[in-house]
């Protein structure tokens, strides 16, 4: 059956999610709201499911931690055939365990930084925000001061509509899609 | 309205028997030897410290509370109100131990500096590296000093539950006692920071009198702070489970389970920065304080097991979002927190006062139940003289409508 999306444009979050939540009570799809910034509550209105961003947080910190402490003993310790082994304050050089303490802050500093960007990155690639992308936005006034609704109806369009208007909605586009 | 419980009350009275005999076993069993009573004495300080800390950082929290004009926290502000009635009692301790450490009342040697003849050139046991320290550290400054961060913290803690009490009284939403409340928290903050610095440097650091490290003030803080997140966030959910604080939902908890996840992470950051720049640096007279932690055969368990687990579980355990909404893990960790940090307080005092002398046993852990029998007694005494749910504050309905 052909999709068809109704954009309904709101002056106020609270209305947008009041408007949202009935739409969901009646089964109806709400494809995408568009807002100039990140309404709190929208997104267990939205039913969407928790973000995932601690568990790769997680895991970029793990990856940063072996990173670092490779990078570390490389360069210390064990160097390319011990060629250059670093002599630094008269500590002991020749095991990891014994200078430890002092690689502590490299690891720790590796750990935070694969962990941040790649965190960045990765929340970036996720909301498709790879560089030359378009907008997505069918609206320019989303990125200002309004907030869109997209409703996609099939056969119910009236009812879709008519609970559109008891909100407090200031305009209703149709927009016809396949 | 919170109503105590009688079989709390008993057992809070039965512990705070154990603590009175074993402080009168602690003196009797060190009465012989070469330094009488010197256990005894560490061992009340460092208890005392503990508490202390909890009670003071209660203090500061709802200081903080007012200055950042935090609303979250506002349905569970009577909890460290009622912690932090148990100040004086740790500051007239805290007194009576400074008091005798200048008078050498009752064997107390715990400040070592404090020896007369230390700081007269030509006497047998001058030493000038401490001589060179009198202009702050004086038997009339150090009481002195003593003296004004008791009086200040005590008289904030007391005008902060007044003010407290009046603003439920007030009705509406409370706004005059509100901007009165501020007005106290900043001056208290102000002066806290300061003060927690030179306390934890007057009472704690100058036991190692040759050793210093400028960070030592915030150490101290960073475990204050960890203690006394643990005992908010125990002792709300021990509430809750008990059926009070009824407007305390998962959000109130994950906040504080975060500050919980988070101090403990700067205190470890504190207590392993101090340590590697010392251990790098390799100069005796700075390495010693950890020698004597880590090589000394009774400290060092002890020492790489407070590390542990006041680094290891806190960050394992709360790390990810669904832990710090669960309440019973949150309980556990508070409880193994408030452990380890009660290990690490008396690391804090015994390989100084002690040395190779020092074993943490029986007789400790006996007065510090006494201690945590008498804070049970006199928090909960306190928690029932008002109403547990506040009534009139300006930031109220964001509180019992927090969601993270």
């Amino acid at each position: 059956m052909e999709n068809k999306i109704i954009h309904a444009i709101f002056d106020d979050e609270q209305d947008v999610l009041s408007v949202v939540k009935d739409l969901r009570d009646q089964k109806i799809v709400v494809n995408e709201v568009y807002s100039p910034f990140p309404i709190h509550g929208l997104d267990s209105v939205l039913g969407l499911k928790e973000t995932r961003m601690a568990i790769t947080a997680f895991i970029y910190g793990c990856i940063g931690l072996s990173f670092g402490a490779l990078l570390i003993y490389y360069i210390m310790i064990s160097g390319v055939g011990k060629s250059w082994p670093m002599n630094i304050g008269g500590k002991p050089n020749f095991t990891f365990y014994h200078n430890l303490p002092s690689f502590v802050p490299i690891i720790f500093e590796c750990t935070v930084l694969f962990a941040g960007h790649l965190m960045s990155l990765t929340y970036l690639f996720r909301n498709r925000l790879y560089p030359g992308a378009t907008t997505s936005s069918p609206d320019p006034r989303t990125t200002d001061d309004k907030f869109l609704v997209e409703v996609i109806y099939d056969d119910n369009k009236k009812e879709v509509i008519s609970l559109l208007k008891k909100s407090n909605v200031s305009e209703i586009n149709e927009k016809d899609e396949v | 309205m919170y109503k105590l419980d009688k079989n709390i009350d008993r057992a809070s009275i039965v512990m705070i028997l154990i603590g009175i005999i074993s402080c009168i076993l602690a003196f009797w069993t060190d009465r012989n030897g070469d330094h009488p009573f010197a256990h005894a004495w560490t061992n009340i300080l460092f208890n005392n410290y503990f508490f202390l800390g909890i009670s003071l950082f209660a203090v500061f929290f709802v200081a903080l509370q007012y200055v950042a004009e935090a609303g979250w926290s506002i349905i569970l502000k009577r909890v460290p109100e009622a912690i932090m009635t148990f100040l004086p009692y740790t500051s007239v301790v805290m007194l009576f131990i400074v008091v005798t450490a200048v008078l050498h009342f009752g064997g107390n040697h715990i400040y070592h500096w404090l020896e007369p003849g230390i700081m007269t050139e030509g006497s047998p046991n001058y030493d000038y590296i401490i001589a060179g320290k009198e202009p702050y550290l004086n038997a009339t400054f150090f009481l002195i000093r003593s003296f004004l961060y008791v009086i200040i913290w005590v008289y904030c803690a007391r005008r902060l539950r007044q003010i407290s009490l009046e603003g439920d009284l007030e009705g509406e939403i409370g706004e005059k006692s509100y901007w009165k409340g501020l007005r106290v928290s900043g001056w208290f903050i102000v002066l806290f920071a300061v003060t927690s610095s030179t306390a934890a440097w007057d009472w704690i650091m100058s036991i190692d009198t040759h050793w210093f490290s400028t960070l030592f003030g915030w150490y101290i803080f960073s475990e204050w702070a960890t203690i006394g997140f643990a005992s908010i966030l125990l002792m709300t959910l021990l509430l809750n489970k008990q059926g009070y604080l009824t407007h305390l939902n998962d959000s109130h908890i994950h906040d504080l389970g975060k500050w919980l996840f988070a101090f403990s992470i700067v205190w470890t950051y504190m207590w392993f920065s101090q340590f590697m720049l010392i251990w790098y640096a390799n100069i005796p007279e700075e390495v010693i304080y950890h020698m004597e932690r880590i090589e000394l055969d009774n400290y060092r368990f002890l020492t790489w097991f407070s590390i542990g687990i006041n680094f290891i579980v806190p960050a394992l355990f709360l790390m990810s979002r669904d832990a710090k909404r669960n309440k019973n893990r949150l309980i556990f960790v508070c409880i193994v927190v408030l452990i380890g940090h009660w290990i690490n307080s008396y690391l804090l005092f015994a390989p100084g006062t002690l040395h190779e002398h020092g074993h943490l046993g029986i007789l400790e852990i006996g007065l510090g139940v006494g201690f945590l029998g008498l804070f049970i007694k006199v928090v909960l005494n306190s928690l029932s003289k008002r109403d547990i749910e506040i009534k009139h504050h300006p930031f109220l309905d964001e509180s019992q409508n927090l969601h993270t």
